[in-house]
């Protein structure tokens, strides 16, 4: 095949493309009116299945994307609901309050990345696990918190159940849609090219004039932005603040799971994998210590075996991200 | 204050020998196991169950207990770490974090939520102390835990330096293509470095158990320790992960004199000082030990 044969196309966007983004609109709208056709228990698990997604989202964009394997994330996660309380104490309205949350996380983790980003590997892995670590005891320092004793977020009693069920519910699905919103724009960017190139190569990518510094912060301070939100929500659906319970690794155990089964660095992976974690929590998260030995053993099975996940291992690709080349015959290749 | 010093130092040594294995494996295989810390407990665990129902003593019980490591880390290495090195140098942290994951849940499983120690099972040695002139008491199970520590890593060293095993490891550390090339088989010299620190593991675990206690989840706290003095203390040599396990142990003693809830803080922030200074300091001596050859470096290489 050469490349100057008059017929050949390339193209975003395939037939399958155009089916998956009309599907995943049509999703986003079904979900969206979901309080008009659903119980307030399938409401509740709604909220959780929007944080799900965002968490996976934007843990693959750091492993899948940007090369980074964290341990660490709960850091955000728990520094996110800490925020919203501070903020909310401080008189600013509960809901305003986490959206407020999300952009400070993001704004703090801007001058982390400049440290932690240097180290490479395993070593950025545990020295986030450390960071997470000193985050937690820090708020724990905090006379509002009272260490492990927590705080609620009380400023939410102003609202009434159902409304409070309802607002949540469309914060998260809110949340989720302009977080997914943001990584597909990063993605199809200038700047997401660079990403991929620096995922499959670094040092060619920078031989290339890629500055894989700056296109690294920009991930990191992304995927703290959506799981700083995915923990101010979290809390104001749960509403008691426990330390334990946000700085906890298992928040980054659960988005490594569904990141692996799902598919590492496919946009579409990380979203199936969202919803299967989230269909194994509804059935077997009351088999407990059982439950958790069958999600790690899962996820080291797919590390070990299946590295590219269910996704990968489909291999189909619903949404516009990369190029496909057709030929006048139709053939793609 | 003298009394805090001994402490911190005996601390250390403990520290020390918890963070030789990773230190061990991250300079010369380049790889972290995240399972490091929980393997620590299950030596631990095992070491009880002997204890508790066959009445053997912890230091025999360890006996028996530390071949078994060495085999466990062999088979670790060839069925874990090596088949998920092949998919990038990112998935051997997620497959081990897996295998925490199990172990540490598993563990719970069997054990429950009760804090278990190994002191119960050494009679009078658990209180036993050396008297220092001044007046200064040191247990006797911290000092011969410092000095465990001391000979693990003069003996890693030495083998690293003098033996043929050593030679191999180094070769293969620095280069296993051309390590097969000169008639090395890489891929057992591995295994034979990962058997060797799950010894140091084991030989931690059986620390930890006469030191204090432990239940299933301690393992994730066993890993950041070992992690801090190792990083803290440079890839270098192993006598500089030493350095790094006191510096952890008098930050966290120092914090600890600072505030009731200090202890893990002013360790967690001594490791960050250190991160920081290193990887900011105009000083390319004191760089060294954690650059990374840069593309010219390896070109010219």
């Amino acid at each position: 095949m050469t490349a100057s044969a008059p017929d050949m196309r390339v193209d975003r966007s395939t037939k399958a493309t155009r089916i998956g983004l009309w599907a995943m609109l049509a999703v986003a709208l079904l979900l969206a009116v979901a309080p008009w056709y659903a119980g307030a228990g399938v409401i509740n698990r709604l909220t959780a299945l929007c944080v799900y997604v965002l968490l996976a989202a934007m843990w693959n964009a750091l492993a899948g994307y940007g090369g980074l394997v964290s341990i660490g994330q709960q850091m955000f996660f728990g520094l996110g609901a800490y925020a919203t309380i501070r903020l909310s104490e401080a008189g600013v309205d509960p809901f305003v309050a986490v959206a407020l949350a999300g952009l400070a996380v993001a704004l703090l983790s801007w001058p982390v990345s400049l440290v932690m980003l240097r180290l490479r590997g395993g070593e950025f892995a545990i020295g986030m696990w450390v960071l997470a670590s000193v985050s937690h005891l820090l708020v724990n320092l905090d006379p509002l918190i009272q260490g492990e004793t927590g705080r609620s977020l009380v400023a939410l009693n102003a609202y009434d159940t159902e409304t409070r069920r309802l607002m949540v519910f469309w914060m998260a699905l809110l949340a989720m849609l302009l977080v997914l919103g943001l990584l597909a724009a990063l993605l199809r960017s200038r700047l997401g090219l660079a990403i991929q190139a620096i995922r499959d190569n670094e040092e060619a990518a920078g031989s290339l004039g890629v500055d894989a510094f700056r296109t690294k912060q920009v991930i990191f301070v992304l995927s703290a932005f959506g799981i700083g939100l995915a923990g101010a929500i979290w809390l104001a659906s749960a509403t008691s603040f426990q330390p334990k319970t946000y700085f906890s690794v298992q928040w980054t155990a659960y988005m490594i799971f569904m990141v692996l089964v799902g598919g590492i660095g496919r946009f579409e992976g990380a979203i199936l994998g969202a919803c299967l974690f989230f269909l194994i929590e509804t059935w077997f998260a009351a088999t407990g210590v059982w439950y958790l030995i069958g999600l790690g053993a899962t996820a080291m099975v797919f590390s070990l075996y299946l590295p590219k996940g269910a996704w990968g291992a489909i291999g189909l690709r619903l949404l516009p991200f990369g190029y496909s080349v057709t030929q006048g015959n139709g053939d793609r290749t | 204050m003298i009394f805090q010093i001994a402490n911190a130092l005996l601390l250390g040594g403990y520290y020390a020998l918890i963070a030789v294995g990773l230190a061990f494996m991250m300079q010369v295989m380049r790889v972290i196991n995240l399972a490091h810390g929980t393997l620590a407990i299950l030596a631990a665990y095992a070491i009880w169950l002997l204890a508790d129902r066959l009445d053997v003593v912890p230091f025999g019980g360890a006996l028996l207990v530390l071949p078994p490591m060495a085999l466990l880390g062999w088979y670790l290495q060839r069925f874990l770490l090596e088949r998920s090195a092949r998919g990038g140098e990112l998935l051997p942290i997620l497959s081990t974090f897996g295998l925490s994951i199990v172990l540490d849940n598993l563990m719970f499983q069997q054990f429950g939520a009760d804090t278990r120690s190994l002191s119960p099972f050494i009679g009078d040695l658990a209180w036993a102390s050396y008297e220092l002139p001044g007046g200064i008491f040191l247990g006797k199970v911290p000092v011969w835990i410092l000095l465990a520590a001391i000979l693990v890593i003069g003996a890693l060293q030495a083998m690293l330096a003098r033996t043929a095993l050593g030679r191999r490891i180094r070769a293969t550390a620095l280069d296993p293509v051309t390590a097969e090339i000169v008639g090395i088989d890489a891929r057992k010299t591995a295994a034979a470095a990962a058997a060797l620190a799950t010894v140091t593991v084991g030989l931690s675990g059986l620390a930890l158990g006469l030191r204090g206690t432990f239940d299933a989840y301690s393992g994730a706290p066993q890993l950041l320790f070992a992690f801090e003095a190792a990083i803290i203390g440079g890839t270098r040599s192993l006598w500089g992960t030493l350095a790094g396990a006191m510096i952890l142990a008098f930050a966290q003693t120092i914090g600890a004199m600072i505030h009731p809830q200090g202890f893990l803080l002013g360790g967690h922030l001594a490791f960050l000082a250190v991160l920081f200074a290193r990887l900011f300091a105009l000083d390319e001596a004191l760089r060294a030990p954690f650059r990374r050859p840069s593309q010219d470096e390896r070109t010219n290489a």
